[in-house]
């Protein structure tokens, strides 16, 4: 059921903002083809009237949310240290509309 | 050096008696490390200073009267998907290279806080997706017992390390067996806590309703004193459980009279199982005919939705995973692509950053996740999964525990898996009891004809993690390892 097109394969890359090579397309189209195959084994089974599972706690009531109380957090210096531009506490990246960029 | 062989118990207390000091013991292990893993491989970072440091700080607090913790001066190995302050932290994967954490992981605090020395950072399956650490994007990591062979993963720096004597113990990760598979292969003991007994906070997130942190140890006892440590509630983590930590090292006596032990049908009779090895077959059939020596009542149970947990693991946490890691970006950290526009400066930093495996599941999960296919995919994998926890629930109702084999094979050799579909099938044992949000142990069970490692895999209630212990720690005084040790790299 689940031959993969190549033209799927880089709509998928595509929304997963991955840019491919066209020798890493052709394995994915091969790797996830043979691993989707796997997945029939879903199809037929039965699962009428089974909630999804969204949560690996024996229940939801285990989440315990703190207090929506303000707290010291990390220094805006100390987050901002590892982006690769800034300017002040801004972060510099390319223009959003291509070909835009001054 | 007899000292790198010490139970984490053992090193705590030469340094709390003075026998030795934390300072002397960081030298010899640093020393250690600094030989052995040339050819291991089992560390991408050694932080030397730190730990040299922290020993310093505590011979200065054994001297001056202070109090110590209960694991000080024991030298701990943390996998490096665990952020570390100051450390480099980068999951295996090039697209944190670079990256200087500016603050500790939640296990990380709890572990110096209790006088740990963190002696550095061990190799992954990059993001720990894999089962052989030779996705690393970085190196091979042997296996100590054979180095022709994997020491398996996600978790395999941690658990080579722990093998061949380079740290008292060592902290992994657990998404589908990443902790319980290393373990079994390089004959050690590796726990996976059950979903929200110990802080995920500062864990580099895979498949956040999967991922939990745990101990690998050489012992059973030492596995359960480092849970007592890293466990208990965290505000940061909300999926983090507020149930008390109990006393694990003083539940490893009770033996195993009068316990019911499950064998589940579908792990054994090669149905949803694959073929299992006939050395571990052999183990296992030991280990179940020594527990029935020991007064335990065996009885086959059925998860009869076991042979779907694979296709379902494999869309469920490739789908969390295509979410989590589209924080990699280029943009407030990791390395950045040079590119004309915003949308190609993801792509291509991304594209540059991952390696072949982790664009395979960021691409699986976007595919079912996508419009139009969550239905079929994403939504059915979890409804599949709703089943596979029913099934425990109801094996759970006339057994106190499940016993399995931990993996299908022992340790298998580099480049042996020529498919990711061959890889993936591996985990065909482990990955139903991150499914159903269960706690499982791995203790080693015996040898195979080539000297191999075999785990015996505990699978528990709920919280039931003393349960386990207990009866692993039966399983290793009577069918263990013993004093064998790893002999190809030492």
């Amino acid at each position: 059921m689940t031959t993969l097109t190549r033209n799927e394969v880089e709509e998928i890359a595509l929304l997963a903002r991955l840019h491919l090579e066209p020798d890493e397309l052709d394995r994915m189209q091969t790797d996830l083809g043979a691993i989707l195959e796997h997945f029939v084994t879903l199809a037929a089974v039965d699962v009428t009237g089974v909630a999804p599972m969204t949560h690996a706690g024996a229940a939801a009531t285990d989440m315990t949310l703190r207090a929506d109380v303000p707290e010291p957090s990390l220094p805006v210096d100390e987050a901002l240290r590892a982006v690769a531009r800034r300017d002040g506490d801004l972060i510099v990246v390319p223009s959003i509309i291509p070909g835009n960029n001054s | 050096m007899t000292a790198a062989f010490w139970t984490v118990a053992e090193t705590a207390r030469q340094i709390a008696t003075g026998q030795i000091t934390a300072s002397r013991l960081v030298d010899a292990t640093l020393a250690r490390i600094a030989t052995v893993d040339r050819e291991l491989g089992a560390f991408l970072d050694v932080d030397e200073a730190g730990a040299r440091a922290t020993a310093h700080e505590l011979d200065r607090k054994r001297t001056a009267g202070e109090p110590l913790g209960p694991l000080a001066g024991v030298p701990i190995a943390l996998k490096d998907n665990l952020v570390t302050k100051g450390i480099p932290t980068t999951a295996g994967s090039q697209i944190l290279v670079g990256w200087i954490p500016p603050y500790d992981a939640t296990v990380v605090e709890k572990l110096r806080a209790a006088g740990a020395v963190i002696v550095g950072k061990t190799n992954l399956d990059e993001f720990g997706m894999g089962s052989s650490t030779e996705r690393s994007s970085f190196k091979q990591t042997r296996n100590p017992w054979d180095a022709s062979r994997v020491p398996g993963g996600s978790s395999g720096g941690s658990a080579a390390a722990v093998a061949a004597g380079l740290c008292a113990a060592s902290l992994g990760t657990d998404t589908g067996g990443s902790i319980r598979q290393p373990a079994a292969f390089t004959g050690v003991v590796g726990l996976k806590p059950t979903y929200g007994r110990v802080s995920r906070w500062g864990v580099v997130a895979f498949a956040s309703s999967l991922d939990q942190v745990g101990p690998l140890a050489r012992t059973v006892a030492d596995a359960a004193l480092l849970l007592e440590v890293i466990s208990g509630h965290d505000p940061r983590d909300a999926t983090s459980l507020a149930a008390p930590v109990p006393r694990y090292t003083a539940a490893l006596a009770g033996g195993v009279a009068g316990l019911k032990v499950g064998l589940p049908r579908e792990f054994f009779d090669g149905h949803g199982s694959g073929t299992i090895d006939a050395d571990v077959r052999a183990a296992l059939d030991r280990t179940i005919a020594m527990l029935r020596d020991q007064g335990a009542e065996l009885v086959e149970v059925s998860l009869p939705h076991t042979p779907l947990a694979l296709a379902a693991y494999y869309i469920v946490a490739p789908a969390e995973a295509s979410s989590n890691l589209a924080r990699y970006d280029g943009v407030r950290y990791g390395k950045r692509a040079e590119a004309s526009d915003l949308l190609d400066l993801y792509r291509k930093t991304r594209g540059a950053g991952f390696g072949p495996e982790v664009k395979r599941r960021i691409m699986l999960g976007t595919y079912a996740l996508r419009s139009g296919y969550y239905d079929a995919y994403y939504k059915k994998a979890q409804q599949v999964r709703a089943l596979i926890k029913r099934d425990f629930e109801q094996a759970f109702t006339q057994v106190d525990v499940l016993l399995t084999p931990t993996t299908p094979t022992a340790a298998f050799r580099f480049g042996a898996k020529a498919t990711p579909l061959d890889m993936y099938l591996g985990d065909i044992f482990t990955l139903s009891c991150n499914l159903a949000g269960l706690p499982g142990l791995s203790v080693p069970c015996g040898l195979t004809s080539e000297g191999l490692p075999i785990g015996a895999q505990l699978l528990g209630k709920p919280l039931d993690e003393a349960t386990l212990l207990r009866v692993g720690a039966v399983i290793e005084r009577e069918v263990g390892l013993g004093d064998r040790r790893p002999g190809a790299i030492a």
